[in-house]
């Protein structure tokens, strides 16, 4: 048992640290510390310039042409890139549908699919929950009849974030009514230039469009698409979902939230004394500070229990998802405090990078401002999103306590 | 980084575990609290043959030189068993204090007794309007021939009633609340002018207050340099937390497991209340802030013995506030969990929250802990 970082790892992160210092370039950086909206392009200029380094996909086995980092390695990458204020890479790629394709794609499929994915040539999306789908997502309806060479795809997914992007979308969908609902389910990879696909935005309560609707319209999709075996896909679900939720604690970005936090609380002024000053609300930053010590840990033993035990991760990860996202919700909760009066100016048009505020404005409107009440209220997702924080205390006492 | 035990310390909870079963059962530990002793004297004897009372003593004493991993693991047992012993008192905090800070004659002289078995020690810090704060002392220490003369009033002792030794901060110079001017002295239980009041506390351990009336304290028996003694204190308390962390773990994993067994037999309504939807969020609840707890546990345990003292503070101080939440959590769930079960003193329910209770405030509560957290704050 040892907590200190090796030299081999010290190493490590200062050549990590020095890569992303040196390449990610300042007008996304600078859009990421002030809160400014991101844009597709700015994820891809990214991604490219990991994939140049050979650290397009930490988290993937070298023989998928991922970098075979270990757990460590990749915590303190996670670390670096979030404490430098670099973009998170796409998750709905790299982290959801690359792990399903690896342990259950084909060779074609593979082949075709990972070296795009790596690259960020192709952006996923997710199509997972539907209108009467979200919690109980088994009962899902988007149908996919066989049709010679082809399934045909009707219905509806819903909160596809990022869909706006997206060049393909995995699906689950329906291609038996006849068994248990789990058993007739398939995992689909669908082209969103697919004649029949259409995308509308749904906006969100912090006013940005970040998720979508997509509809399917007897959408023709080969059955070469088909990952695994028709009606196995549920079990293909499951799987992605774990690996969703093995960085779901976010551990980097809490970090860089909390220190965040501290940037602010001590810029800001309570009774003529910085607001870090007051034990009120120091001792609220202080509380959270304590949970995400512990979950730092907590999330490394656990994703390097299953690395020694050389099994897949499993459901320990709905703690980690439960507890990562209450840090961020609090840490945004606090930003947003911490902002007093100044967090109620609602103003869409200063999330634009180039956005300044006019002289009256600024003289007590600080930069970073503008995008905090929006992250709070945005922020509210993370326990809704990737199985809510409830089907997370579901899985915890099914699978772990055995209830 | 590294988060696996060694074949040793696998093997070492493996001996804990079954000394447990074997000879710790439950109405065994109920009559012991009822005994006069309050403890058991022929485990005392086991631990010392186990070479637990010395395991993270140096080797030049008869130690095993451990780590501060180490003596989470035994700490953890001593949680899940309840053990009653003096083990923290005597071996982790008044041993590990003397270790850092004693003359080499003093360690000399008590450490191999510690490690034998044959002296038990206590630390005598806390005074009556001095809450958790090891720095207000009113006991005072005066010049006198061959040494000092010790007067003055310690208030609830934990283990003194079973020590021989007591560890006895008094002030040498400066008020009551001030940093400098605490020295700290080893004094025999039994020397003339000690007398001590004892008696049981929440978890069915010994306690006492005790009142030195002109004690006489040689030269030899101070422990660091005079009026400097705070700094040792501190750092003896920071090993003594972390310590307590891992008890309230090990109480924690196994109400968990209590409350667990609990509700997949207890039926109401025709079914396992454990199948209460209601009943599994608050056990998964449960389940996480064990596993938090055991987090906070290993980063204590691992940098207590810092000599970084913000660092160390960090860590210890934020470990305690932490774990002293969620064991306030876990206890009172585990109980509200069993029902009526968990009010009853024939159930082992209560004697674990029980001791979960006294754990938190013993060395300062949550909030004490988070106040001092929340100072280095940054």
């Amino acid at each position: 048992m040892d907590l200190k970082y090796t030299p081999e790892e010290e190493a490590f992160r200062a050549e990590v640290r020095s890569f992303i210092d040196a390449e990610l370039p300042p007008d996304i950086s600078n859009k990421i510390r002030l809160g400014r909206r991101l844009h597709k392009d700015d994820f891809v200029r990214w991604q490219k310039i990991l994939h140049a380094r050979g650290w397009g996909a930490v988290m993937w086995p070298k023989r998928f042409g991922g970098a075979g980092w270990n757990v460590v390695q990749q915590h303190i990458f996670e670390e670096e890139r979030a404490d430098a204020c670099a973009p998170p890479q796409l998750a709905f790629s790299l982290r959801m549908v690359a792990p399903v394709l690896m342990s259950f794609a084909n060779a074609a499929q593979q082949e075709h699919f990972l070296p795009r994915i790596i690259t960020g040539e192709q952006w996923w999306c997710q199509g997972y929950s539907e209108p009467g789908s979200g919690s109980d997502l088994a009962s899902l309806r988007t149908s996919a009849v066989r049709q010679g060479d082809h399934y045909v795809v009707n219905g509806q997914k819903t909160w596809n974030t990022l869909g706006q992007y997206a060049d393909w979308i995995f699906c689950l969908v329906r291609t038996s009514t006849e068994a248990r609902q789990q058993q007739g389910i398939s995992f689909l990879l669908v082209d969103m230039k697919s004649p029949g696909i259409s995308v509308k935005p749904i906006i969100t309560l912090d006013g940005e469009h970040e998720i979508n609707e997509i509809w399917f319209d007897n959408v023709k999709v080969p059955v070469e698409n088909l990952v695994g075996e028709e009606n196995k896909g549920w079990t293909y679900a499951k799987f992605l979902l774990v690996h969703e939720r093995t960085n779901n604690a976010g551990i980097g970005m809490c970090k860089r939230g909390l220190k965040r936090l501290k940037e602010i609380a001590s810029q800001q002024v309570s009774n003529g004394r910085s607001l870090l000053e007051d034990s009120r609300f120091r001792d609220r930053v202080a509380q959270v500070e304590l949970e995400l010590m512990a979950l730092e840990i907590t999330n490394l033993r656990v994703l390097s229990a299953s690395a020694s035990e050389q099994r897949d991760i499993g459901p320990e990860v709905s703690l980690l998802k439960i507890k990562g996202s209450e840090i961020i919700q609090q840490l945004g909760e606090l930003m947003m405090h911490a902002l007093g009066h100044d967090a109620l100016p609602f103003l869409h048009e200063a999330l634009e990078a180039e956005w300044m505020a006019d002289p009256l404005l600024a003289k007590h409107y600080p930069p970073y401002a503008p995008a905090i009440s929006g992250q709070y209220f945005n922020l509210r997702k993370t326990s809704i999103y990737a199985g809510s924080n409830e089907i997370q205390k579901n899985i915890i006492s099914k699978l772990i306590l055995g209830l | 980084m590294d988060f696996r035990y060694t074949e040793e310390q696998l093997a070492l909870q493996d001996t804990l575990q079954r000394f447990i079963s074997r000879d710790y059962g439950f109405e065994q530990r109920r009559a012991l609290t009822r005994s006069p002793l309050g403890y058991s004297p022929q485990a005392w004897t086991q631990y010392a043959e186990l070479g637990l009372l010395g395991l993270p003593l140096p080797e030049e004493y008869g130690g095993l030189s451990g780590s501060g991993v180490d003596v989470m693991l035994v700490m953890e047992s001593v949680g899940q068993g309840l053990l009653l012993e003096p083990y923290w008192s005597s071996v982790v905090l008044c041993g590990g204090l003397i270790c850092d800070a004693a003359s080499p004659a003093i360690k000399q002289a008590i450490l191999p007794q510690i490690v034998e078995g044959k002296a038990k020690l206590a630390f005598a810090c806390y005074e009556a309007q001095g809450r958790y704060d090891l720095g207000y002392v009113e006991c005072s220490a005066a010049r006198a021939a061959g040494g000092w003369q010790l007067s003055g009033k310690k208030s609830v002792v934990l283990d003194a009633p079973s020590a021989d030794y007591l560890l006895v901060s008094a002030r040498t110079a400066g008020a009551r609340t001030d940093v400098e001017g605490v020295s700290l002295f080893l004094v025999r239980k039994d020397a003339p002018g000690v007398s001590v009041r004892s008696y049981p506390t929440q978890s069915g351990g010994r306690a006492a207050d005790v009142e030195l009336k002109n004690v006489a304290a040689g030269e030899d028996t101070v422990i660091g340099s005079v009026g400097q003694a705070l700094n040792i204190m501190e750092r003896a308390v920071d090993l003594g937390v972390a310590a307590l962390c891992a008890e309230a773990l090990g109480i924690m994993v196994a109400l968990n497991q209590a409350t667990l067994n609990y509700s997949k037999t207890r039926k109401q309504f025709g079914l396992p209340i454990g199948s209460f939807q209601a009943l599994q969020h608050r056990m998964a609840d449960m389940f996480i802030a064990t596993e938090q707890t055991r987090s906070m546990a290993i980063i204590a345990a691992i940098n207590a013995p810092s000599d970084d003292a913000a660092e160390r503070r960090r860590a210890v101080s934020g470990a305690k506030a932490y774990i002293g939440q969620a064991s306030r959590f876990v206890g009172q769930q585990a109980v509200q969990l069993h029902g009526a079960m968990g009010v009853v003193d024939d159930v082992v329910v209560s004697h674990y929250f029980k001791r979960l209770t006294m754990i938190d405030m013993t060395f300062g509560d949550a909030d004490h802990h988070l106040g001092r957290v929340s100072e280095l704050l940054r």
